[in-house]
């Protein structure tokens, strides 16, 4: 078997020994959590037997170990189980699967972040690049002061500066994100502008100080001034003799940055009213919607886990020493 | 046929009067200090001179380029009529790769690890389309079967990292010759190699440049190598000339003081004596890096009081062998006795005890050295954690050592940091000796060193087995450093010894082929001796 193969095949299984990890951790967590569902939901003024009848229904009486394996059994086989909210012991049975609770707004979430990350990846890389090349010129102070800007501001204020330059005073884009599933793909992209814009200005500055940082710890190899000696101008040098060495860094930077347009944009979800996964899953936490929250939670540490998965492989595959053994 | 012989042609580099600055420590410091440099069409000089001499700054100034942080304040740089000093970096971009090439110290580090080698071969040739493409590969595989590379065919297909230090330091040639230069820069191109490999790839240096009448700098601290290679030799210091004349004339009559002090560091000598009973008896040990064995069956005996150096190359198991020896990697069988007694495998098993009687001393006093302790600090270590010595006592103890080491107490609060390579090393004897060791491990303690140093280092080493009767063994690569201290000689190849034997009777024939192959390939001062030596392996 090929050693990159064999590398690759190694890391994935580390990624699913990972998981099951942080399937522990939140389960535990969540088990953690302060005060108890049946009162949150049935209010303090509840007789015991209707608490207890509740939390027979949502199997809350079974031990924490039992619960654990049916709910990784459930999650293995696709089963994410069933909401809390709007169960029977309230009235009426009104609960919905967890799955198809979350499906759309994981699908907004998406859309979102690859919206963002589409703007995001080429520019900070552009800039990453140019800004090395141009190295201490204008156009480097320029780039790197605003995205040290950007980066600075906290991103629900990114938020509203641009919905007051962009919607209110020049009302170019809308300021709410509220979609639903009707909406036509461009309409979507239009809708979805501002939330766009802001995760961009958000993620852009650390990818490119990254990008640019880790060219320029190249440019003092010896190989890059072996390259300068036989003649190659600055544009050859930082595009085949530097970049080709700095995709790991890179790309664990790049990694970071999506997971973050998945799993941490609830504020900027917030500030759009745009139905996201975050969202779903601060509400749940509210109201002690526990197989919701620990369904949001695996799949926010699926998504790390499998981005940073890829920068590994990204960092094998580029490394002339694994890829081409002796 | 050599390149003594020849005709130089007319002038083609002409620097006059340059004076390069350095940034370094808030200031700009004087690199060079006013150097003149003639060099004719097909001429080889060798540059040659300590390290800080500024060689291999001039070698890069003679193309127009100085390194980030340098300038050239002063002078002219001439090159075949254009003047290097006035024309803008695309202009001299356009000589560089093309009519100048470089050849640098380490291939190892100055190939893209990420680009096949032959790209690397052709690309400056390409990009200046001093031949297209398919031409320019075919002429570099050539260049590769002139250079007498394993499989020049394909070898150009593999990356860096898939051939050796010595096969790269030859593509490395191949490639500055690939645009077919005016001038090569050689910046000690052998210096990272192991004396069999060095051979090899300067007879295909020497070779290519005659083949095509190259001009070169040939820039190294070694005498012996610069004698193989050069037309004439320009010895430096400090950044200034000493003198420059034919290499026959400065080989046999150096002018200048300086020039002998750097010829008389190779007549250190040291009558050997044989040892009466046994220190140390390494018997039959194997050891391995994980599943990789590196040492097979080694049987070493080390003499009291005497001094054994273990000699091959890189990957022969020497520094291995004093790994085992120290117990920082357990051997996986035999034994290893000290005064006749075996000394447990694992260092964390061996008695306090044990631990003081076995000393080391390493290659990098740098990376030896806590940076952030004092010189007191680190010989007053040994002294409190061996044998209890604090406070004023162990003052006067680490005072004692300093001037055992010829150095004085003024040195007592100074750190690493502010002290010369050579001082380092010397404090690293000192701590060495602070435990009041029988036996003291030196892995290659003068590589890093210049040879002027060395002699003081070596000379140091000698005394103080004389007067504390401490027994070494000496790890080293330099066949002249072992012929200078030892009494006896361990010869190892491949994790095996070869022979061992009293330091007469190893040098003197009959060898068997290994030390035969290594003893010859050691360059001598004479600028026959790679004629007469390939000469001699053909017919052989």
């Amino acid at each position: 078997m090929h050693p990159v193969v064999k590398t690759v095949l190694h890391r994935l299984a580390l990624g699913v020994v990972t998981l099951f990890v942080v399937s522990v951790v939140i389960f535990t967590a969540v088990q953690l959590l302060p005060g108890d569902f049946g009162e949150a939901v049935l209010g303090q003024a509840a007789t015991e037997e209707t608490k207890a009848a509740f939390r027979r229904e949502l199997g809350l009486d079974k031990p924490a170990v039992l619960r654990y394996f049916d709910w990784l059994g459930g999650v293995l086989t696709g089963d994410f189980g069933t909401s809390f909210s709007g169960r029977a012991a309230s009235g009426v049975d009104r609960s919905r699967e967890v799955a198809d609770l979350i499906a759309p707004r994981l699908w907004n979430t998406l859309f979102l972040a690859c919206y963002a990350a589409v703007i995001a990846v080429p520019l900070a890389l552009i800039m990453g690049i140019t800004t090395a090349l141009w190295r201490n010129s204008i156009y480097d102070g320029v780039a790197n002061a605003s995205a040290l800007t950007t980066i600075s501001f906290p991103e629900f204020f990114v938020a509203y500066i641009l919905i007051l330059l962009l919607a209110s005073l020049n009302p170019v884009f809308p300021s709410l994100a509220n979609v639903d599933s009707s909406i036509s793909f461009w309409d979507r992209v239009y809708t979805l502008a501002l939330p766009a814009l802001t995760l961009t200005l958000v993620i852009v500055a650390h990818m490119m100080r990254m990008t640019r940082a880790a060219i320029i710890n190249l440019l003092a190899s010896p190989y890059i001034q072996m390259a300068r000696l036989s003649g190659a101008p600055p544009r050859e040098v930082i595009l085949k003799h530097a970049l080709p060495n700095a995709w790991a860094p890179i790309a664990t930077v790049i990694a970071f940055n999506l997971a973050y347009l998945v799993v941490g944009v609830v504020v900027v979800e917030v500030v759009f009213v745009y139905p996201g996964v975050g969202q779903l899953m601060v509400d749940a936490v509210t109201s002690r919607d526990i197989p919701v929250v620990q369904a949001c939670a695996m799949i926010f540490a699926a998504t790390y886990i499998m981005l940073n998965l890829i920068a590994d492989i990204i960092g094998i595959v580029t490394n002339p020493r694994l890829l081409h053994p002796r | 046929m050599t390149t003594k012989s020849k005709k130089h042609g007319n002038v083609l580099l002409k620097m006059r009067d340059i004076w390069i600055e350095g940034f370094a420590d808030e200031k700009w410091n004087r690199i060079i200090r006013g150097m003149d440099l003639t060099l004719h069409r097909g001429e080889v000089l060798g540059l040659i001179g300590e390290s800080g001499a500024g060689k291999s700054t001039l070698g890069l100034a003679a193309m127009g380029f100085t390194q980030p942080g340098c300038r050239i304040t002063q002078g002219s740089i001439d090159f075949d009529g254009i003047e290097l000093t006035e024309i803008s970096e695309g202009m001299l971009r356009s000589l560089w790769g093309t009519r100048m090439t470089y050849v640098a110290q380490s291939a190892a580090v100055s190939f893209n690890p990420a680009h096949r080698l032959i790209d690397q071969t052709t690309r400056s040739a390409i990009r200046a389309r001093v031949m297209g493409e398919k031409q320019a590969k075919d002429d570099a595989r050539e260049l590769y079967s002139t250079l007498q590379l394993p499989d020049p065919d394909n070898i150009g297909d593999r990356y860096p990292h898939q051939v050796s230090g010595g096969q790269l330091q030859r593509c490395m040639t191949a490639m500055a010759m690939s645009p077919r230069p005016d001038l090569i820069i050689f910046d000690e191109p052998t210096t990272a190699l192991d004396v069999t490999t060095q051979v090899e790839v300067l007879a295909a240096m020497r070779k290519i440049v005659d083949e095509f009448n190259t001009a070169a700098i040939y820039i190294t601290h070694d005498l012996a190598v610069v004698a193989q290679m050069a037309d004439n030799i320009k010895v430096m210091r400090y950044g200034r000339e000493i003198e420059e004349s034919a290499t026959r004339k400065m080989l046999s009559h150096p002018e200048m003081e300086y020039t002998k002090s750097l010829w008389s560091v190779r007549s250190l000598s040291k009558e050997e004596e044989k040892g009466k009973d046994a220190i140390l008896d390494i018997c039959g040990v194997d050891a391995a890096y994980g599943a990789n064995k590196v040492l097979h069956d080694i049987n070493i005996s080390v003499p009291r009081g005497k001094t054994v150096s273990l000699v091959g190359e890189s990957g022969s198991g020497k520094s291995t062998t004093a790994r085992v020896v120290t117990g920082l990697l357990p051997l996986t069988s035999g034994e290893v006795l000290f005064e006749g007694e075996a000394l447990p495998p694992k260092l964390s098993d061996r008695s306090k005890e044990q631990k003081r009687r076995i000393q080391k001393i390493y290659q990098m006093a740098d990376t030896a050295m806590n940076p952030r302790q004092t010189v007191g600090e680190i010989i007053g270590r040994p002294l409190e954690f061996y044998l209890g010595h604090t406070g004023r006592k162990q003052e006067a103890r680490v005072i004692e050592y300093l001037e055992m080491i010829e150095l004085d107490e003024s040195f007592f609060d100074r750190l690493p940091s502010e002290l010369s390579g050579g001082q380092k090393q010397r404090i690293c004897i000192a701590r060495a000796l602070a435990a009041n060791p029988d036996l003291i491990i030196c892995d290659e303690v003068t590589s890093a060193l210049d040879q002027i140093v060395q002699e003081g280092i070596l000379k140091l080493l000698m005394r103080l087995q004389r007067e504390l009767g401490i027994t070494y063994i000496f790890i080293t690569h330099d066949i002249s450093t072992v012929r200078a201290i030892s009494d006896e000689v361990v010869v190892m190849f491949e994790g095996q010894v070869v022979e061992q034997g009293l330091k007469s009777e190893i040098f003197s024939p009959p060898h068997p082929d290994y030390t035969q192959l290594l003893l010859s390939s050691v360059p001598e001062m004479d600028p026959d001796w790679l004629d007469n030596h390939m000469a001699s392996r053909r017919s052989g």
